[in-house]
């Protein structure tokens, strides 16, 4: 008996697709996000509208929030941990947490390396703006990937245009020879390895969520379209008018992405939505966080 | 023949994915008329309480149990043996609760726990079967019509009650379609 192993981390990611990940920040709202039919939750002490706001340093939730969590529900619980600190990611793999995020929404503790994290039994997810960026970590041992998008935002263009840019380089690497997926691997300074196997595949070869703008069920149905296997939704639930409500939309949006009738009746009578921000204006930029 | 894979949430394109490498055609099932003209339904793994709640949403639970109570053979995986359990350690209420089993949800523990490792199936004979267990739910109790078909560490992992079969773990993660064709074999004889 194997514990801990590639098989069992990039299995986990496998049996979230086609669900809604939910930021949440206390065992009430876990609660509602399960109800309301969400496949995991990330345990925060802030939703990444209110980091931004706050501004400072971010950093790994007090454990106690992401405990609270935990006994208050039944599905995969994700923490997030800053870029590099793998005292962090210790931490939360003693507190048994199901998987960790490695996150450009917190403060980077290092600019130069993420944290190897082939070396932890439990399995780690991470940002990605581009197919070279994703296959850097998951040669670093990420079993799943996520858009970075810009979060905090409710406004999905960054989701969108990174999506759009992994589906797109794994289309341009099936048209290329033998010979030239070297150079390729070389401009996109990812792997070799994991070049060629892309190549040949069609796919990444973890599960790739989108991330980082969803506020509405249209966006979590856009990002499904686009080719992700699933949708994370970070203030776009806790921020809106009616958290309850607009929960259940996007996961039933999420189930239902490619037929229009529903997803109309999906859309009806939601309430606010959270407030945007055009990514002009923002101060911090965190997708340009990790490398 | 077409078998209906159940693609509300979860792993169901693998699903699919084995069942046309075994040469049968699949239909993905969201709502109530997707299951018209399907002989078999595969239950994936995923989240177990986000697929019963979807069931019930989309009011799929009512002509789902009908036809299983026809005789519609069904496989459930992982999440898809805790939708088929008449008992769920820790909650009031089943999901579609036709297979006599009473089912621990995450037995093992969470997912640093979750493993894999060689299990002997007899009724598939040699080699044993490399089974993958994901936060996987394991059976406690079982009622008389149900032969339990694999062990692990004295527990029930694969069972079956007529035309409902179920196991705790995810054969279609290792690609070995024996358990796949196993399943069809069902579908067959019961047309």
């Amino acid at each position: 008996m194997e514990k801990g192993t590639w098989t069992v981390k990039k299995g986990l990611a496998e049996m979230l697709k086609g669900g809604v990940i939910m930021d949440v920040t206390s065992p009430e709202q876990a609660v509602i996000a399960e109800k309301a039919g969400a496949c995991a939750v990330m345990a925060l002490e802030r939703v990444p509208a209110d980091i931004r706001a706050a501004g400072g340093v971010a950093r790994m939730a007090d454990p106690v929030v992401i405990e609270e969590v935990m006994d208050a529900v039944t599905i995969p619980v994700m923490a997030k941990v800053r870029i590099g600190h793998f005292v962090e990611a210790q931490i939360l793999e003693s507190l048994g947490v199901d998987y960790i995020d490695e996150s450009e929404v917190l403060t980077p503790a290092d600019e130069n390396y993420h944290i190897d994290k082939s070396k932890f039994k439990v399995p780690f997810v991470c940002g990605a703006r581009n197919l070279g960026e994703a296959l850097r970590r998951i040669g670093e041992g990420a079993a799943m990937i996520r858009t970075k998008g810009e979060p905090g935002t409710g406004n999905i263009v960054e989701a969108v245009r990174h999506m759009r840019l992994v589906m797109g380089e794994i289309r341009r690497l099936q048209n290329m020879s033998r010979d030239e997926l070297m150079a390729c691997a070389k401009e996109m300074a990812a792997p070799y390895e994991l070049v060629c196997k892309v190549a040949e595949t069609g796919q990444l070869p973890v599960v790739n969520f989108a991330a980082g703008g969803v506020a509405t069920p249209a966006d979590a149905a856009l990002m499904m379209q686009l080719g992700a296997d699933g949708v994370f939704v970070g203030s776009g639930i806790f921020k809106s008018e009616n958290p309850e409500r607009r929960a259940k939309a996007i996961v039933d949006a999420t189930t239902h992405f490619n037929d229009p009738e529903m997803l109309a009746k999906i859309s009806k009578n939601l309430g606010e939505a959270m407030p945007g921000l055009e990514i002009g204006t923002l101060e911090q930029r965190m997708q340009d966080r990790g490398w | 023949m077409s078998i209906g894979i159940l693609a509300l949430q979860g792993a169901f394109r693998e699903q699919s994915e084995a069942v046309l490498r075994c040469g049968f055609k699949t239909k993905e099932v969201r709502k109530p008329e997707d299951l018209e003209d399907i002989q078999g339904l595969i239950v994936p793994g995923g989240e177990s309480t986000t697929i019963g709640k979807l069931l019930t949403d989309y009011k799929l639970c009512k002509p789902l149990i009908k036809k299983i109570k026809e005789g519609m053979p069904v496989f459930g995986i992982c999440a898809g043996m805790v939708i088929l359990a008449e008992e769920i350690a820790g909650q009031d209420k089943a999901w579609l609760g036709l297979m006599k089993i009473k089912v621990v949800r995450n037995a093992y523990g969470r997912q640093i726990e979750s493993f894999e490792t060689d299990i002997e199936i007899p009724a598939l004979g040699k080699p044993p079967f490399h089974a993958v267990f994901i936060r996987a739910p394991q059976v406690e109790k079982i009622g008389k019509n149900v032969e339990v078909m694999a062990v692990f560490q004295g527990r029930p992992v694969m069972v079956r009650q007529d035309n409902l079969l179920a196991t705790s773990f995810h054969p279609e993660i290792t690609k070995d379609d024996r358990i796949h064709r196993f399943f069809l074999d069902m579908v067959k004889n019961f047309k």
